[in-house]
């Protein structure tokens, strides 16, 4: 009997197609539950064309052999005390924030993923799925291995899984996941596969990838480098996903629009942090966000919204919006956080004169009218011995969950922008138009959000006693992990290796 | 809206109502055009507390550290109350003033310098 060996093509084709099974004493229906109620209608999944290609052996080999040569460079970056090549300590507060706020991100995609990887009808995209999911588990794990050396040095690393249900501003990140996690199937894929994957994905990955580059940080552009081949895929799959939905039906096209609509937003929201990380927080700088946005978003996305014009998709009509607080963003976040600082989980400080006039030179028209003044008082105080730290907790944006910082960059960058809404008789208070309609669309979802001002209010962080009980609940070091890197542990312990007084 | 979900009957139940804050509400108060605050501030209230109580131990205690609080000529300030102008009766209490449960109470003042221009 001969042995004919399968081509790639041919296996990929049996894992795919034929390996599927057909209902014959169950109702399919009752297999894959999750697969109606969004409203979607797919008439033929053999039109999913495979975005990977790949097979469950051939993906394991691969893997293999990349993580083993990983690991070998995460090796010799720790036995060459890889952390004293970085520019200056305080560009680890980029990566602190990496670990707590974008890592535990990755965690929640791979439990989505295999979500999906479970529910949805076709074989392949089932397949394609799971494989991103393994993909994603993967990448908090070798994200965690990579941060390890640093968490023997610096402070603000060792609680990051705690501290990820709890944190007031990690809760932003956890909710949004949280959200795209409890939809539908095709809702998360259209969240996380194409809006947060597919378009969004080159504005948080790049941005801290290269600041690693640009301030030695070998373990975190090792990283980077050994993702990029999975995430090349998962771009694939959320175009995939995108178009396969498009053309199955044209019932199909004005919710995934709404979807569209609502994840960019949300995924938008979310990249304020790495506005300022990019603006405030390295050393060495890459470029400003406002030009990576420029790059990222509105070249490149704009070149896609073209292409899926044809299915009757359309670019947000909050484009305008967004090209406006741009020129915002980096400043009002990195402002929140400055004076906010005895109770995050990395250092903040003033921009150096350097910076401050990069700032002014990469932002003309906005930085010395609005931002520069405030930092000019916040060094009078810290020159006076009176480093400021807001007193006092934020109001919070009931959807995203961030403080309610956003101005009105259209008319008065000066103004907070308010918005609200009464349902069931309670008033919530929204950050933008954007955040309001998401709640409208789905109030009994975002109605028990676990917005941490109000929890720590209701005694649910702690139990009463003010704020020390709330840092005691984060397992927050106070005074060690927090609050200016000027005469923080970690300057002191940076200045000795580096021989400064 | 009805939220899309998988069964007809799943709600959510509310995380902020107000029988939540041990009879306190929740107030927010912004000082305008006064970023040095970056976002309005939130505070659980006692909704019998007087307004003029509310003025000096809690806007007294929570905004005072801008440099120009001590300069607020508190005569020409003006409130509003979700977004509609108020004029606060000082020895009433906030919620004969008012007040409900997760409102917002923001002021305007007037003061003349570099940094107001810039909006800190």
């Amino acid at each position: 009997m001969s042995t004919k060996k399968l081509n790639l093509k041919d296996k990929y084709r049996l894992l795919t197609r034929d390996l599927d099974w057909d209902f014959s004493y169950e109702d399919r229906k009752d297999a894959f539950p999750f697969e109606e109620f969004e409203g979607i209608k797919i008439t033929d999944w053999d039109k999913w064309e495979d975005p990977f290609r790949l097979t469950m052996d051939a993906y394991w080999k691969y893997q293999a052999e990349k993580e083993k040569k990983l690991y070998a460079i995460y090796d010799a970056f720790s036995q060459n005390n890889g952390h004293l090549n970085v520019t200056d300590a305080r560009y680890v507060n980029a990566i602190k924030i990496f670990l707590t706020a974008v890592s535990p991100g990755e965690l929640a995609a791979h439990s989505g993923f295999a979500f999906t990887g479970r529910h949805m009808g076709g074989i392949g995209a089932r397949i394609a799925a799971q494989m991103q999911s393994l993909d994603e588990l993967r990448h908090i794990q070798t994200q965690i291995h990579a941060m390890s050396h640093y968490n023997k040095f610096f402070d603000g690393f060792d609680e990051f899984s705690h501290m990820h249900d709890r944190v007031w501003y990690i809760s932003v990140v956890k909710s949004f996941f949280d959200d795209a996690r409890s939809a539908g199937p095709f809702e998360f894929m259209v969240a996380i596969g194409f809006s947060f994957e597919y378009v969004l994905t080159n504005l948080l990955f790049v941005p801290f990838m290269s600041g690693a580059a640009y301030n030695g940080d070998m373990a975190t552009v090792t990283f980077g480098f050994s993702a990029q081949s999975d995430e090349a895929r998962h771009m694939t799959l959320g175009l995939e996903i995108i178009k396969f939905l498009l053309e199955q039906h044209e019932d199909n096209v004005p919710i995934v629009q709404k979807w569209i609509d609502k994840w960019l937003w949300r995924g938008y929201r979310i990249l304020t942090v790495v506005a300022m990380m990019m603006d405030y927080m390295l050393p060495q700088k890459v470029m400003s966000w406002k030009e990576a946005w420029e790059l990222y978003f509105e070249q490149a996305g704009g070149a896609l919204f073209k292409d899926l014009e044809r299915y009757g998709i359309k670019m947000p009509d909050y484009t305008d919006l967004i090209k406006a607080e741009k020129e915002h963003l980096s400043h009002q976040a990195w402002w929140t956080f400055y004076t906010n600082s005895q109770a995050t989980a990395f250092h903040t400080w003033i921009p150096s004169n350097q910076e401050l006039d990069w700032l002014s030179e990469k932002y003309p028209e906005t930085f010395d009218k609005y931002y520069r003044p405030r930092w000019e008082m916040a060094k009078e105080m810290a020159d006076k011995g009176e480093r400021y730290y807001n007193e006092g907790l934020p109001q919070l944006c009931q959807t995203c969950q961030i403080p309610m910082i956003y101005t009105d960059v259209q008319n008065d960058p000066r103004d907070i922008v308010y918005r609200s809404t009464k349902y069931q008789g309670e008033r919530f208070h929204f950050c933008s138009d954007q955040c309001q309609h998401i709640f409208e669309n789905e109030p009994e979802k975002y109605v028990h959000s676990w917005l941490p001002v109000h929890q720590i209010f209701q005694g649910n962080c702690g139990g009463p006693g003010g704020l020390e009980k709330v840092m005691d609940y984060y397992k927050l070091d106070v005074g060690k992990a927090n609050m200016d890197y000027v005469g923080s542990p970690d300057e002191e312990r940076w200045k000795t290796w580096k021989g400064v007084a | 809206m009805a939220t899309l979900a998988l069964r007809a009957d799943y709600h959510g139940d509310r995380k902020d109502s107000a029988d939540k804050f041990g009879g306190a509400i929740l107030v927010y108060i912004n000082w305008d055009k006064h970023l040095f605050f970056y976002s309005a501030k939130a505070f659980p209230l006692d909704p019998n507390m007087p307004f003029a109580a509310v003025l000096e131990h809690v806007i007294g205690t929570h905004f005072c550290q801008h440099p120009e609080y001590k300069d607020i000529d508190w005569g020409t300030v003006e409130w509003s109350l979700n977004n509609e102008p108020f004029q606060p009766v000082m020895d009433k209490s906030l919620a004969e003033n008012g007040f409900d449960h997760k409102c917002l109470l923001r002021f305007k003042t007037a003061e003349k310098s570099a940094f107001a221009d810039a909006g800190v």
